[in-house]
């Protein structure tokens, strides 16, 4: 059964009224055509004017959508060719990150991004998402297999955040992500980010610099947790709906403080109600900035990636 | 970003010290309710006690009462057993810098409310009239022994010294004229993260910090004292090309309730301090405060 948001419920179930009437329409042999066809356009209005209308919070629900694709996701459908490379040649393979090389358009892409894992098992041990140092220092190093060999990078981010725990304390969680900001921020190939599920702050940004930001419809990008901004300010987590809204964290607040560069559409309903028409998105967008990109000489690009984060922020001078 | 209750000495990002007391150059306002909660360990203990206003002070870690006049003298250091009290930016100014060379640029910056967040304009106000600072970080040049070095000082008494943008654009323009002026920096942190009043903005902070220091040539010494965390660690503080911590500092990406919280295990003795860093390989060196001043110097002659 796939899982759903309780504001997806009327969508959910006009989809299974289709569906019955569509068995019904097969057993009978016909007739109920018409029926099915009002049905569909029903469907299509009320989930326009569900996801039309949504909360900060709803968005949030969305961007951690159980069924939302995620990094693998999106390699299937967009990359030919894929070959995922491991470890961080220091202290381990962390399968909260994914890095490897895979084609585009008959292009070589270098692709880095977090990966929640879909089952159990398999958020266990790709650790929810939340990446150790060594998932931040793979993902250095096969950036770099892309400066040294010519290669564009895209890297798409969905992460609650960096991995709170001993290890990762002690092999310098921190200094990892500085590491790789400074780091990155010097690559001489165009970087590509799309942020397409939760952008959890540093844990985020630590592969989120690059020359094109691009932001799904429904992905967040925060510098801390709803959950965690409740419990400080509000001191109670149930206020997390007021947080998300306070913290302004959607893929429009982030456009208005030109901290992104645009928006990706997303399928009706949302990328989770079809990977596929989301990938494809995701995959003209990925084109759209390499084509802006390709032909900017390596010094300039890296100039002006700097220029760009060097002027994030508002303040006054007197 | 970590909740203010890891980072027990600090006023942090919402326990403001509510009641003004006079008479110490030292400390900020409030400061002085703080040197009754313990430093040590993780819970919190604030237990007042009753101890003549200011004349006598108990240490944090030891116990042991101490005459006030006794310890400044010692740079707000324990004499018994050299813990570190909190100290605000202006008397790091005192311990690092020669006398009246510190000439301080951008405090024409000021702090906006680009999210019109909850409280943040009232927060903002408090933190000035507690503080007499703009912000939580000071920078300008100065020397160090007739040296010449551009220098920014946090304060964690200024909304737990809290990253935003003008702290974010302070760093980086120290950085730009480091370089330009051909100087080395010295960064003091001390600080709960970014600041989470100005949302993505503060986010974006890191990456302009870490980013600028790209163009840094000169030597770049870092220096960590109680707490430096998260979004400070995770970006410029991290980044020296020495790294020094006070004893005893916290210093860590997450705070250690968050850790416990996750991890539902106790943490080891001495976690995230400065001594766990250092034998972690994380940073260069541990140095007492009374030897701060002459560790940098002697560094800055060997890199200079």
């Amino acid at each position: 059964m796939p899982k759903y948001l309780d504001f997806e419920k009327p969508i959910i179930g006009l989809k299974e009224k289709i569906e019955e009437l569509k068995t019904l329409n097969t057993d009978r042999g016909g007739g109920l055509e018409d029926e099915i066809e009002k049905l569909k356009v029903r469907l299509s209005k009320v989930r326009e004017e569900i996801f039309s209308n949504l909360t900060s919070w709803e968005q949030v629900e969305l961007a951690r959508h159980p069924n939302r694709p995620y990094t693998n996701d999106y390699i299937k459908y967009i990359f030919k060719d894929w070959v995922e490379l491991h470890g961080d040649r220091r202290f381990a393979d962390d399968p909260s990150i994914v890095a490897g090389i895979g084609k585009l358009n008959g292009i070589s892409f270098v692709v880095v991004g977090h990966e929640k894992g879909r089952k159990t098992k398999e958020k266990i041990r790709r650790n929810f998402g939340m990446p150790h140092p060594e998932g931040y220092r793979k993902a250095l190093r096969v950036m770099k297999l892309g400066s040294k060999f010519k290669l564009p990078i895209v890297t798409f981010i969905d992460t609650p955040g960096a991995y709170p725990g001993i290890g990762a304390e002690e092999r310098g969680q921190a200094l990892a992500i500085a590491e790789n900001i400074k780091e990155i921020a010097m690559i001489p190939v165009p970087i590509i980010v799309i942020i397409t599920g939760e952008g959890g702050s540093g844990g985020a940004l630590a592969i989120g610099i690059g020359d094109r930001i691009y932001m799904q419809k429904y992905a967040v990008y925060s510098v801390i947790s709803p959950e965690g901004c409740a419990s400080i300010i509000w001191r109670d987590q149930k206020y997390k709906k007021e947080a998300t809204e306070a913290l302004k964290i959607t893929a429009k607040d982030l456009k208005k403080f030109n901290i992104i560069d645009d928006i990706i559409m997303e399928p009706g309903g949302g990328a989770h109600s079809n990977h596929k028409e989301a990938a494809n998105l995701v995959g003209e967008a990925v084109m759209k900035a390499y084509n802006e990109l390709k032909d900017i000489p390596a010094d300039e690009l890296i100039q002006k990636r700097s220029e760009k984060f060097s002027k994030m922020g508002f303040f006054k001078e007197l | 970003m970590v909740d203010a209750s890891d980072l027990k000495s600090g006023g942090g990002f919402l326990r403001v010290g509510s009641s003004p007391t006079s008479g110490n150059e030292y400390f900020n306002i409030g400061e002085k309710m703080k040197w009754f909660q313990k430093r040590k360990g993780i819970e919190k203990e604030s237990k007042k006690r009753e101890i003549p206003d200011g004349v006598w002070v108990k240490c944090d870690s030891c116990g042991e009462i101490l005459y006030r006049k006794e310890i400044e003298k010692n740079l707000m250091v324990c004499p018994k057993c050299n813990y570190h009290f909190q100290i605000n930016s202006s008397l790091y100014k005192k311990i690092l810098l020669d006398e009246g060379t510190f000439e301080e640029e951008d405090d024409n910056l000021r702090t906006l409310d680009p999210l019109n967040f909850k409280n943040y304009k009232k927060k903002l106000k408090e933190a000035m009239t507690k503080t007499s600072l703009n912000e939580c970080i000071i920078s300008g040049q100065a020397k160090i022994y007739g040296r010449d070095i551009e220098i920014c000082i946090m304060d964690f008494s200024f909304i737990g010294g809290s990253m935003g943008s003008v702290v974010g654009e302070k760093v980086k323009r120290a950085i730009y004229r480091a370089s330009d002026l051909n100087l080395p920096l010295v960064i003091v942190s001390a600080s709960g993260g970014a600041r989470m009043h100005e949302g993505i903005l503060s986010l974006m902070q890191m990456a302009k910090t870490a980013t600028a220091l790209n163009k840094l040539e000169t030597p770049f010494i870092s220096i960590l004292t109680h707490p430096t965390t998260a979004g400070v660690l995770a970006s410029y503080a991290s980044l020296g090309d020495i790294i020094i911590a006070e004893p005893g500092a916290l210093i860590g990406f997450a705070g250690p309730r968050v850790i416990k919280q996750t991890i539902k295990k106790e943490l080891p003795e001495g976690f995230q301090r400065a001594e766990f860093l250092l034998e972690h390989g994380l940073i260069d060196l541990v140095v007492s405060r009374k030897d701060l001043r002459d560790t940098v110097n002697t560094l800055l002659m060997h890199l200079c």
